[in-house]
């Protein structure tokens, strides 16, 4: 069994498209919110969105690269260059071969298709682009890295709703931890905002109409986001061979499934995914200092996943530190578990932990600490990252703050 | 107003589940047994059936929506409204 090790992050997010800028809005507490650009504002009863703002696909590709990317590979792609710039890895004959491409997408390329059914249906197309399918498949993402990259390992989408990087980060962790694979770039992307997929969610009625407010008095729901966060993992033994900048240390994984209802959160399914997390990594519920809460700003999963914490954590869980980063850069779906983890690696590693914004005060039935409005230096040695899909699917993240 | 009442009472009595001998405008949605995706579904029926738009909103919108009373006079001020 191997010590895995991060040793490069990329992001492309609400607020900001390098990990270090995004990190530094997730300090300030930045909101990457505002209204629509990428679908009719005045159409929509969500009146704000977490776009990706001044990323321009064509300082990244050629055009003949982007006929086959939709923005859902193009925000992968670009974030999973950049985690491999930073881990100093090249990928010549042998270790390409071992290193694995796992990437969590919900949804993929809706973009693509929304387009596609708007010519057809709307504009009454009599045929369409020849290069939809390739855009719009769920691994795109996935098989767009692992070609620009240069991957040849094990490849593969994993599609967990809301939970899809998490369980992607995961599982790429414990492949690099068997000894399965030398390597992992690994993370998640999503780029859903688009007027059909905008009004899908909207007909749920749990979208926030104006701001994501977690854990708060007042909250009124998710708000859509988008992005991409991409992470390279490598044994210890190997990063430190090599002189390595060592980013964090990834401990523990742990998933559960709810098996009761298609959307509704249930607090036994939650508390299974933390506690098998924490087994997996040997930790005890008292070394963990900070919680990177799942925290959608809906009514029901932050009461119930404020519940799942006090059962998992006992009264340990009244001194932890929880905070949502859904409320700077909205609900990225297969994005935002990995999103989450980078906020939670560089909080770790910064000292600080990222705070949960837009809280306006105390709902009795979210009664921890949620970080409101601020980021609070604090020394974090152990964390979790939480991710809960609908549909019942949760996965957990352990991680520690490097130490030899 | 009555064939509101009872186009709402029809709708919502579709979504309870099992035998229920009358639908009473005291009764409340929770205790009728219906759930927070079947009032999001009567709530998208009602707005189909009337050809109006509610503004209900599953976080913040239960107590607004507590009673079959309160789904009858809601739809019908926005049918009203929209006459």
């Amino acid at each position: 069994m191997h010590r895995v090790v991060v040793t490069g992050w990329g992001v492309v997010s609400p607020i900001g498209n390098s990990a270090q800028a995004y990190w530094d809005g997730c300090a300030r507490g930045a909101s990457g919110l505002a209204a629509p650009t990428l679908a009719p504002p005045g159409e929509l009863s969500q009146k704000v969105v977490a776009e990706v703002k001044g990323f321009h696909p064509r300082e990244h590709f050629t055009e003949r690269e982007l006929a086959f990317m939709d923005r859902v590979a193009q925000l992968g792609v670009v974030a999973a260059r950049a985690a491999i710039a930073q881990s100093g890895l090249s990928f010549g004959e042998g270790l390409a071969e071992r290193t694995a491409t796992i990437i969590g997408t919900a949804v993929g390329g809706q973009t693509t298709q929304d387009e596609n059914y708007v010519k057809l249906y709307k504009e009454g197309a009599r045929r369409l682009p020849p290069f939809a399918i390739p855009r719009l498949m769920v691994n795109a993402a996935t098989s767009q890295i692992s070609m620009h990259c240069g991957l040849k390992g094990p490849a593969f989408t994993v599609a967990s709703a809301c939970a899809s990087s998490t369980h992607a980060v995961g599982l790429a962790f414990h492949m690099v931890r068997s000894g399965a694979i030398a390597c992992a770039v690994t993370g998640g992307a999503e780029a859903s905002i688009a007027f059909g997929p905008l009004k899908v969610w909207e007909a749920m009625r749990i979208m926030a109409p104006d701001a994501c407010r977690p854990f708060s008095l007042g909250r009124k729901g998710m708000v859509l986001g988008e992005g991409a966060a991409l992470v390279v993992l490598e044994p210890l033994e190997d990063a430190s061979r090599r002189g390595a900048e060592i980013l964090g240390e990834i401990v523990g994984f742990g998933m559960s499934a709810d098996a009761k209802d298609i959307t509704n959160p249930d607090e036994g399914g939650m508390t299974r995914a933390i506690e098998s997390a924490l087994a997996d990594a040997h930790l005890e519920p008292h070394d963990i200092d900070y919680v990177n809460a799942h925290g959608t700003g809906t009514s029901a999963n932050d009461e119930t996943e404020t519940r799942a914490l006090k059962r998992a954590f006992g009264a340990h869980a009244q001194k932890l530190a929880i905070s949502s980063t859904k409320s700077m850069i909205g609900h990225s779906l297969g994005a935002s578990g990995a999103l989450e983890l980078v906020a939670t690696l560089m909080g770790m590693r910064e000292g600080v932990a990222p705070p949960t914004i837009g809280y306006l005060g105390p709902d009795p039935a979210c009664d921890l600490d949620c970080v409101p409005n601020a980021a609070r230096p604090m020394r974090i040695d152990a964390a979790l990252s939480n991710s809960f899909a609908f549909g019942g699917l949760n996965a957990v993240l352990a991680v520690r703050r490097f130490a030899k | 107003m009555a064939n509101v009442t009872a186009d709402v009472i029809a709708i919502i009595a579709s979504k309870v589940r099992g035998e229920r001998p009358s639908i009473r405008l005291t009764d409340n949605l929770e205790d009728l047994g219906l759930e927070s995706l079947d009032a999001v579904e009567m709530i998208f029926e009602l707005e189909e059936k009337f050809d109006i738009t509610i503004p209900y909103n599953a976080n913040d919108s239960r107590t607004e929506f507590a009673t079959v009373g309160d789904v009858v006079r809601a739809v019908t001020s926005l049918v009203d409204g929209k006459a």
